[in-house]
């Protein structure tokens, strides 16, 4: 008698504990959405890829795509290679910018895509030729800075 | 040349014999997993133990992992109001709790609640010659009765540590929404964005079956390794706890530092 | 009332079978008395003890032990407290391995056996400890249908005739669903009998089955040692201090004393010895051998010392 209970209650506290995990995964994080079956992969070159991290987002239209799966070094060209997991069910045409954004004004950096009008699609292993590097602040305040001098300048 | 002083003495008897104590843990431990055959083909021997590590520890969790999260959310909210950021209540209050809270409370719970409950038990048994007489009796008592407590932890704590954060959710959830007022759809929504599945959830999933191992193993050791006196098992009920909690935090601290590593 | 019957009637059906049980069942058809009592009448030695030294911590417990233990014999061992017997009975059951010498149990060295060679030849033996030590966890029964439940395939239902069997030979059959903790300390010790000799064992040891038992559960637990040790043909080996109760029930003694044995021998022989510590322990004299003062200086250094100086 005793043991029929006990088991009774094990197997509630083994099945609300996976609940309580499944919850936790789905509600909580992200893992519906995560996966994505099939994925093809694509290559972008930038000058300057800023703080832009391997597993970030690659967005279009400001929803998720795919992944960026791996991000080295070309010592011949001085460039860095993206390489990018995109899902399987959406293609892009072949002039699409891919460019480098900021979510929110201090927060991580994805790739954008901006879709052009070429009817000819990207295929597994392309290259995406036109690509706009990310914004780096000191740069932009360097850059600010010497404007306003400038200005100063032909004011006088 | 100077003279072996007792102080010295003392302390280099001490060093040596913790040494020992610790070389004796780790081929107890061996010795338990190479006896925990009969720990799952005979199932109902770990489903109880399940019951009395697990099952048993369900009320103070659930209801610890709630308080949590209700602290969590007033907190949160106090600091967040500041910055304007309320809508990421439910991101901190998901991160804290399944990276580090769920994993770490729940198994600091776990060792002062079941694995104190398993070194009494086991101690207990040796006092009173129960392990001997199962010895004579060609039965291994490692078998029969260190194994099944052992592996019932370490199924337990995992369970236990996603229901922690599982409830800790709720109760930010029900401090943020119910009571103060954030928006419920930015609660939700920031924070399913803001948690990686991969990242946070899981790896939390993995500390606390780290931390389940760490616990359970130290408390069969300490009952099984406990002087034979009911002044013995009390002792090795406090070490239990003490040592659980330090391994806990040394665990999390190494595993953390493993696993988020902030930028690649 | 003691039912030798219910003690016997497992042998044909457990699967502990051992060189006298062709014996003992074709005993029990014959249902002759002369063969029912002591069937066993071989004179081989069960236990065979030679030299048998053991040391623990650098402190020497036993100092060459001699023991031949024949078949069918209940023995007692005896000493004061601290001499090594407890650690000569674990030796036998190889819980402790000697530092010297032999221990042959039935032509096996135990001294020398594998872990798994030693579980096999556990399954022959029984130990009924100093307290019982039933297990706390579960009722009469369960502790009984344990060695059962681990060692044999038995039906359930078979298991619960045999339990009840056993419970019923020491008398405690209508207590079967009570726990350990409800039983006084005489009962306990009586159901960890029944667990000793569940398998029955060709050799049941016994760890001070007289220590703290009020008078009629000391005569009780006597006569069950001896009934049973008979009716199983087994041969008994009792660790105690209990002069009174042992006289009465043994077939040999052996008296151990800063672990050697200092005298031996049946319980007429005993009780006729000119052995001074014999003699001490047995008619349990104040001052012998066994000194009642423990070593201190002399009275006078102790008291008239100092005045005596000043």
């Amino acid at each position: 008698m005793n043991r029929t209970v006990l088991d009774l209650w094990v197997g509630f506290f083994v099945a609300i504990g996976i609940a309580a995990f499944l919850f936790l995964a789905l509600k909580v994080g992200n893992l519906s959405s995560a996966h994505m079956s099939e994925t093809y992969v694509l290559q972008a070159r930038f000058d300057n890829i800023g703080g832009l991290k391997v597993r970030g987002p690659v967005k279009s239209a400001g929803v998720v795509v795919g992944r960026i799966a791996d991000i080295r070094f070309d010592p011949a060209t001085y460039e860095a290679v993206v390489s990018m997991n995109i899902d399987g069910r959406f293609r892009f045409p072949k002039d699409t910018f891919a460019s480098i954004y900021t979510s929110g004004l201090l927060g991580e950096q994805f790739i954008g895509f901006d879709v052009g009008g070429d009817e000819r699609m990207l295929k597994a292993g392309d290259t995406v030729t036109k690509t706009q590097s990310a914004v780096v602040l000191e740069k932009l305040i360097s850059q600010f800075l010497f404007n306003k001098a400038e200005e100063g300048q032909e004011k006088k | 040349m100077a003279e072996s002083s007792s102080p010295i003495r003392k302390l280099g008897h001490a060093v040596v014999d913790r040494i020992w104590r610790l070389g004796f843990a780790a081929r107890f431990f061996v010795a338990v997993l190479k006896y925990s055959g009969p720990s799952f083909r005979r199932l109902p021997l770990t489903l109880r133990e399940i019951y009395f590590s697990g099952v048993l520890s369900l009320l103070i969790i659930m209801v610890s992992g709630l308080f949590v999260g209700l602290v969590l959310g007033l907190q949160g909210y106090e600091t967040l109001q500041r910055y304007g950021s309320t809508e990421a209540l439910g991101v901190l209050v998901a991160l804290s709790l399944t990276r580090e809270l769920g994993p770490v409370v729940a198994a600091l719970l776990f060792a002062s609640r079941a694995g104190s409950s398993m070194t009494a038990e086991i101690g207990l048994m040796k006092a009173t010659e129960q392990l001997k007489a199962m010895d004579i009796m060609a039965v291994n008592p490692i078998a029969r009765v260190v194994a099944p407590r052992f592996w019932g932890g370490v199924i337990s704590m995992p369970l236990l540590a996603a229901l922690f954060s599982a409830m800790g959710v709720l109760g930010g959830w029900l401090i943020g929404v119910v009571l103060i007022g954030v928006d419920d759809g930015a609660f939700w929504s920031q924070m399913q964005s803001g948690v990686d599945f991969r990242y946070d959830v899981w790896n939390g999933v993995i500390k606390s079956f780290v931390f389940g191992i760490a616990v359970s193993a130290i408390a069969v050791f300490e009952g099984y390794d406990s002087v034979p006196t009911a002044e013995g098992v009390s002792r090795a009920i406090t070490r239990t706890v003490v040592t659980s909690a330090l391994a806990i935090l040394a665990l999390d601290f190494v595993l953390t530092s493993f696993m988020f590593r902030g930028t690649s | 009332m003691f039912d030798k019957g219910a003690a016997r009637f497992t042998e044909n059906i457990s699967r502990n079978y051992n060189d006298a049980m062709p014996r003992r069942y074709s005993a029990l058809l014959l249902k002759s008395p002369v063969f029912f009592e002591g069937s066993v009448l071989s004179n081989d030695i069960l236990v065979d003890i030679q030299n048998l030294h053991f040391s623990y911590d650098g402190r020497p417990v036993l100092q060459g032990i001699d023991m031949k233990i024949p078949r069918g014999k209940v023995v007692a061992i005896m000493g004061g407290s601290g001499c090594g017997k407890t650690t000569l009975l674990r030796c036998i059951g190889g819980q402790l391995r000697p530092t010297g010498g032999t221990v042959r149990l039935e032509n096996n060295r135990v001294s020398e056996m594998s872990h798994a060679e030693l579980y096999d030849l556990r399954r022959k033996m029984g130990m009924l400890f100093q307290f019982g030590a039933l297990f706390t966890d579960m009722t009469v029964f369960e502790n009984v249908a344990f060695p059962l439940r681990e060692h044999t395939d038995l039906s359930e239902t078979m298991i619960r005739d045999l339990v009840l069997m056993k419970l019923e030979a020491v008398g405690l059959r209508g207590a079967h669903a009570l726990m350990p903790g409800e039983l006084s300390g005489g009962m306990a010790r009586r159901v960890a009998l029944a667990r000793a000799v569940a398998l029955d064992p060709m050799l049941v040891m016994y760890d001070e089955p007289f220590a703290g038992l009020d008078p009629i559960a000391l005569g009780v637990i006597g006569q069950l040692i001896r009934k049973l040790n008979d009716a199983l043909g087994a041969t008994s080996i009792m660790v105690t201090h209990d002069v009174h109760e042992s006289l009465m029930i043994v077939d040999h003694i052996y008296f151990v004393s800063q672990g050697k044995i200092v005298a031996e021998g049946t319980p007429d022989e005993i009780r006729a010895s000119t052995d001074p510590f014999v003699h001490q322990f047995v008619y349990a004299e104040v001052e012998g051998p066994v000194h009642f003062d423990y070593p201190a200086p002399t009275v006078v250094r102790e008291f008239l010392g100092r005045r005596a100086r000043g």
